[in-house]
Formats: structure tokens, sequence, C-alpha cells
């Protein structure tokens, strides 16, 4: 059909529109506050803003026991910096407080808690307000913790027969198992470290596949692109020329992403540093084929906007695993779940960032990876051929 | 020069009518307004839970005794935990753990049984996946009552004294602490708030970009007309899928609802207003419909991210909880949350309403200006 005058008229194509894309790119400050102002936000706010770590918590306290033994047993939730005990006169104005949410829990102790203490069953009551539920669950695992231990660390702060007659029934004296925990990978349990992988994968969702399809949507609506199919180049070409750019943008944000996981919020980089540039940049292929194929089957700005945050952001941030673990939800999510790219990437970032290069799964993933950029290519480069004949 | 009041009526009634033409001629639009909000909400609904149902984890025996038996038997009886592996190596442990095979490891040592028998605390290894520090934290706390249960059998049989200090727990509002029961609702307010958003946006921008804006300009219609025309249409459809993702918790998740229909669409209403102001505001302002989304795009990131829905509000540092006070998101979820789940009246949301309405009163005017002021 078209003269195809070998691979160097190819260059000479591929470089012309390259340069073209670059310039569209670049002269509406649109696409680069979604390409660099957008990931810069969001590390900001990942980083800073977002975390599900319980600290300084309020909590109202009703002793209905005036006794020191009393005053004592709920003091130690002050230590762990997760609380900060509130000490009220009275239930009614505990259950205020926890209504208006300026109380996270009420801990009351009973009137006979002293007297019960020495026989044993003394009981203390717990009540969350449970609306946000994880956070609620957080803070009721902290507080029984706190208020467990109490009688072992009166028993070592005072010691003596007197109180040990006192507090050992509480103290299981009869052989009991207690727990050790290590955290593998995140030790201190920071939010942020699992955090900023996900925030990568969003950020290259958002740009690769977002980004890629309004623009290409608006092409089509406006009729741009049939336009560029009536000149020698050949759809590859259109393709590629369009890839290009959006990959830059896209490497970009990978490129802040990772500095600020580094430097910012020196979050762990166990793996190899290739191996998460290899992850990413076969994961923008998969996004960037993403957005072709919905704006070459939409072909309409709105309806391609829609489209890619249904198929790509929304799932990326509520389906891949990232806050939600895949482990807990019913078999048919999961395998939703499980057809989406996003959710090898994830894995594969967060076991790249924390745990090291793990190869089975950095095999695995990789592999699957590679054969969605090369199916959603492949599908977009269908596509566009069939709109030229 | 000013007419009838009937005059008036009938522009914006026209005007109306021709906006959700606009919107709704194409039934691919249609579609699109409808689909997202019932698939995400069902969709999400499901997959939303920090709730753990499938830990699998791996034993290290090195008792080999009735009493561990004991406490393995116990953890594999909640129907939570699944022991996939019996490792014996610290290699083989590390394995199943960086392969994902397993969550945690639960490590019992070799003295275990004689050293309970001799009244000895006792302590057993547990190693937990961290790269999601959620679920693990969410399983080790599943651990420790299945433990606490154990030791509390231990001594009733082997005659221990005394009971430990019991703490009774109660949640409010959310007697099991679903996550779905807290997600739902917040569903319903954000969900609507993208879409509410680009409608506004690109309803304008679309104009602007095809030259029919300044047609509208020219017509009898004076700006503030204009915008409240080009404001109900997607007020009403904010509210149409608000009232899906509505049906789908109430019906669908059975989720219970505490408080009274009237007051939650009260607060659904100012806060889609709040948002189609905001969305006319970006509209007056982008000069092409790429411009309007994905402006609204990089708005309504950190509006989501910032709303509370996924990470609360009061765990982030004091300046971005400031900022939040800008974020009508914010405000409409803890309302709707209150409502629905707490039974709250409208008088006890007066602090979430208040914003709502202060960004409604400065973004509506703002653009109605910006249509006379600004002809691109």
């Amino acid at each position: 059909m078209h003269d195809m005058n070998g691979s160097r008229g190819f260059v000479r194509r591929l470089a012309a529109l390259t340069r073209k894309e670059f310039r569209q790119l670049l002269r509406d400050a649109s696409n680069l506050a979604i390409g660099i102002a957008l990931p810069i936000v969001l590390i900001l706010i990942f980083g800073y803003g977002m975390s599900l770590d319980v600290k300084d918590a309020p909590v109202a306290v009703v002793l209905d026991d005036a006794s020191p033994a009393a005053y004592d047993a709920v003091a130690g939730l002050r230590l762990s910096g997760a609380f900060r005990p509130v000490f009220v006169a009275s239930m009614h104005d505990a259950v205020a407080l926890l209504e208006r949410r300026e109380a996270d829990a009420i801990v009351r102790v009973p009137a006979d808690f002293s007297a019960r203490l020495g026989a044993g069953g003394a009981a203390i009551q717990l009540i969350v307000h449970g609306a946000e539920a994880s956070r609620a669950a957080i803070i009721a695992n902290y507080i029984t913790g706190a208020l467990a231990q109490w009688p072992q660390r009166r028993l070592d702060r005072e010691g003596g027969p007197a109180l040990a007659a006192e507090v050992l029934p509480v103290i299981s004296s009869n052989g009991a198992v207690t727990i050790e925990q290590r955290m593998w990978f995140n030790a201190a349990n920071t939010s942020t470290w699992y955090l900023v992988p996900g925030l990568i994968v969003l950020i290259m969702t958002l740009v690769g596949a977002f980004l890629t399809a309004l623009v290409m949507a608006r092409e089509w609506e406006r009729g741009t692109l049939e336009a560029l199919f009536v000149t020698p180049v050949r759809p590859v070409e259109i393709l590629l020329a369009k890839i290009i750019p959006y990959f830059t943008v896209g490497m970009v944000g990978l490129a802040l992403c990772l500095a600020a996981a580094r430097w910012l919020f020196a979050v762990p980089m166990q793996g190899s540093l290739w191996i998460i540039l290899l992850a990413s940049m076969l994961y923008l292929f998969v996004a960037v084929g993403m957005g072709l194929l919905i704006s070459s089957v939409a072909k309409n700005q709105f309806i391609a906007s829609q489209v890619a945050l249904l198929a790509s952001f929304m799932p990326s941030l509520m389906l891949s695993g990232f806050l939600f673990d895949l482990r807990n939800v019913p078999a048919v999510v999961r395998w939703i779940g499980n057809a989406l790219p996003a959710t090898y990437f994830m894995e594969l970032l967060k076991t790249l960032f924390l745990a090291g290069d793990v190869w089975p799964l950095i095999v695995r993933d990789c592999a699957v990876l590679a054969g969605y950029a090369v199916l959603l290519l492949g599908a977009a480069r269908l596509v566009t051929r069939k709109r030229l004949d | 020069m000013h007419d009838t009041l009937a005059d008036l009526w009938f522009r914006l009634l026209n005007l109306c009518r021709k906006e959700f033409l606009a919107v709704l001629k194409d039934p691919k639009s249609r579609t699109i307004l409808v689909m997202p909000a019932l698939v995400q909400s069902l969709l999400f609904g499901y997959a939303a839970t920090y709730d753990l149902n499938d830990v699998p984890y791996a034993l290290v025996d090195d008792s080999r005794s009735a009493a561990s038996a004991q406490l393995a038997a116990k953890l594999d009886g909640t129907g939570v935990f699944r022991r996939v592996a019996t490792a014996n190596t610290p290699a083989a442990e590390r394995h199943l753990v960086d392969t994902q095979q397993v969550l945690l490891v639960l490590h019992i040592p070799r003295d275990f049984e004689r050293r309970l028998y001799a009244g000895e605390q006792v302590p057993v290894q547990l190693i937990l996946d961290g790269r999601n520090s959620n679920t693990a934290g969410s399983a080790a706390s599943h651990v420790a009552a299945v433990v606490a249960d154990f030791n509390r059998q231990w001594r009733e049989r082997h005659g221990g004294r005394g009971a430990p200090l019991e703490v009774a727990v109660r949640a409010w509002f959310n007697p099991n602490l679903e996550t779905r029961w807290n997600l739902m609702p917040g569903l319903i307010a954000s969900l609507s708030m993208l879409q509410t958003l680009l409608l506004t946006a690109l309803s304008v921008a679309r104009e602007r970009e095809q030259g029919t804006f300044d047609q509208l300009l020219v017509t009898p219609m004076t700006p503030a007309e204009i915008m409240l025309g080009k404001a109900l249409p997607p007020v009403c459809i904010g509210l149409l899928q608000s009232t899906l993702i509505l049906l789908v918790t109430r019906f669908w998740f059975q989720v219970p609802m505490a408080g009274s229909v009237v007051s939650l669409y009260a607060a659904l209403a100012l806060f889609t207003v709040a948002c189609v102001g905001i969305g006319l505001a970006i509209s007056a302002v982008a000069a092409s419909m790429q411009q309007a989304m994905l402006y609204t795009f990089v708005l309504v990131m950190p509006l989501m991210l910032l709303s509370g829905l996924t990470t609360p509000v009061r765990n982030m540092p004091p300046l971005m909880q400031t900022l939040t006070w800008a974020n009508p998101l914010r405000f409409a979820i803890d309302m709707v949350q209150r409502i629905y789940l707490e039974g709250a009246g409208l008088a006890a949301v007066r602090h979430d309403m208040v914003p709502l309405l202060v960004i409604a009163a400065i973004t509506l005017p703002y653009a109605a200006w910006l249509f006379r002021h600004r002809l691109v």
C-alpha cells in the first residue's frame, strides 16, 4: 500500500510523530498536573496523611471504684503512647464523649473491682465505637493487652507478699502460654511501608491507563487520529509514538516515588532496584496498553475516562490487595482480583521492597505482567488497524 | 427589563431539559451513569473487609506433645486458620513465608509441655508476614485470643487458682466490628462524588470547546440562571447514584439503618450541591474537556484519600486534618455514617453541614461570576 522504504523511514516517521506527541503532552499544563504534580501530592498524602496506626487516641475512663488499685490498673493505658486517658465523672459523660467521637472507647472499672480482685474474677468493661470498624478492633486489642499486663507490672514494681496475695491470682500462676511475636519484613509495623508500594501501583495506573485513555479518546473524538491514518505512517508507528511520551511521564512518576520511598520515608528496599525498575516498566506497558485499548473502543472522552477509572484505577485501589487482603474476600472477588495485572504488580512490589528478591514470585509475576503487556498492546494494535480498513 | 417568574421557570426548565438530554441521549452514557455505581458498590462491598476468614499457617511443633497438639487443634478449630504446612527447619519456615504460602508460623518449643506442667510461662514464637501489616496485626490478635482461651482451659483442668483479669469488650453501632458496615455508608457518599464532579465540570467545558457557551451567554438568561440550569441535572444524577448504593447497602448487604431516610437525603443533597459547586468552579477555569477532566481527577484523588474512607482522619497529622476542612467528602462520610449507623438526626450533624454550606456558598457564586467574566 504505502511505500515503507525500509527501517530508515520507520525511524524518521516515528521520531517526527514522537516529537509531535511530546509537544502535545507538554503544551497542556493539565497533562503535567496528572503526570508530575499528582504523584508529588500523592506521595505527601500517603507518606504523611494516611495512617492506620493508632496514636494518642482519647479514651474515656470511668472509675466507679475509687481505690488506688483501680486507678493504677487503668494508668497503664498511658504507657503505650497509643492512648490518652480522659477521666470523666460518670458513665453518662463518657457516653456523651463517645457519641461526639471525642473518645474512641470507654474503659469502665466497676464498683466491686478491688473487692473482687483478691478473689479473682475482677472485670473491667470496655466499649469501643464501632463506626470505624478496623480502628475499633485495633483499639480493643491494644486496650485489652495493656490492661492484662497490669497485675504483672504492679508485682514487678512493688513486690512483697501482701501484694502477691492480692494480685497473684490474677496473674495465672499455673503455667500459661505467652506469645513471643515477631513481625517479619515490617517489624515496627509502620503503615507507610506498605502504603508506598501501593502508591507506585496507583500512580503507574493513573498515568498509564487513565491519562493515555483520555488523551487518545480526545483524538478519536476530534477525528485527528483518522487524519493521521491518511498519511504514510503505519498504525504501529502511531501507537509507538503515543506510547513513548506517556511511558516517559510514567517513569518520571516512578522515579519520584522511588526517591521519596528511599529518602523521605526510609522504606527499605530489600530487593534489587533493577528488578523493581523492570517490573515497573512491564506494568507501565500493561497500563498504557489498557489505556490505548479503552480509548479506541470508547472513542469518547467522558466514557473513556469512566471506563478507565472503572477498569483500572478503582480496582487497583480496592481489589489488588493493597488495602484489603485478597485472602479474606469471597471467591468471586478473589478471582476478579487475580485477573487484574495490578494485583501481581502489587504483590511483586511489596515483596521487593520489604522481603527481598524472592525468585519464584519474581519469575511468576513478571511473566504474568509480560503476558498482559503483549496481550493488551497486541489488542490495541489490532483495533487500530481495523479502523484503517 | 426583568420578566415574570413564570418566564424564569420556563427558561430554567428548558435549560435543564437540554442538559439532561446532553448527558442521557447516548445509551453508552446512560449505562456509565448507572453501572459503575452498582458494580462498584457490590464489588467493594465484598472486597472491603479487614475481617480475616482464611489464614494459611505453618506449624513448627518441636514439642510433639499432647499439650501442643491441643493448642494446634484449637487454632484449627476456629475455622479461620488453615494449616498448610508443618515445617521443621528455619530455612523451610523462611521459604514458606517468603513465597506467601503462609501468613504466619507458630513455633512451639521442645519443652512446651514440661514447662506448662511445671507452672511456668512458656513462650511460643509467632512469626508474621508483615508485607500487609494490617492483616498480620489482625491475625496476631486472633492467635492471642486462641492462646488466651487455651490458657483458661488449661488452668481449669489443671487446678489453677482464680481467674485472670477479665476485660469485657463491647462495640457499639457495629457489634461485630464488620468493616463493611462502615465502608458501605462511606461509599454512598464517595462513589457518586467523582461522577457528579465530572458531569458538572464537563457540561460547561464541552460547550466551551464547541463554542456553544458564548451562545448561551447572549441568551436572556443571567449567569445565575445558567448556573442553576447547569447545576440541577448533576445534582439529580448524583442523588440517583447515591440511591442505588444505598439500596445495595441496605437490601443486598443488609446493613441495618438506624437513622431516618429524610435526614440522610437532606445530608446527601447538601453534599451533592457542594460537589456540583466545585465541579462548576473547575469548569469555569478549564479551557477544554480534557483539562476539566484532568483537573477534576487531580482534585478527587486527595479528596478521596483524605476523607476518612480508607484511613481515619484522626490518624492524620494536625496540618492534614486542617486541610480536610476544605474536603466536602470528609463531612459527607461522617454525616452519612452517623445518620445511617448511629441514627443521628440532622441537628447532631450540623457541624458537618456548616462546612458543606460554606463550600457551596463560595463555589456556586464564584462559578456564576466566572461565567460572566471569563470568556475563552
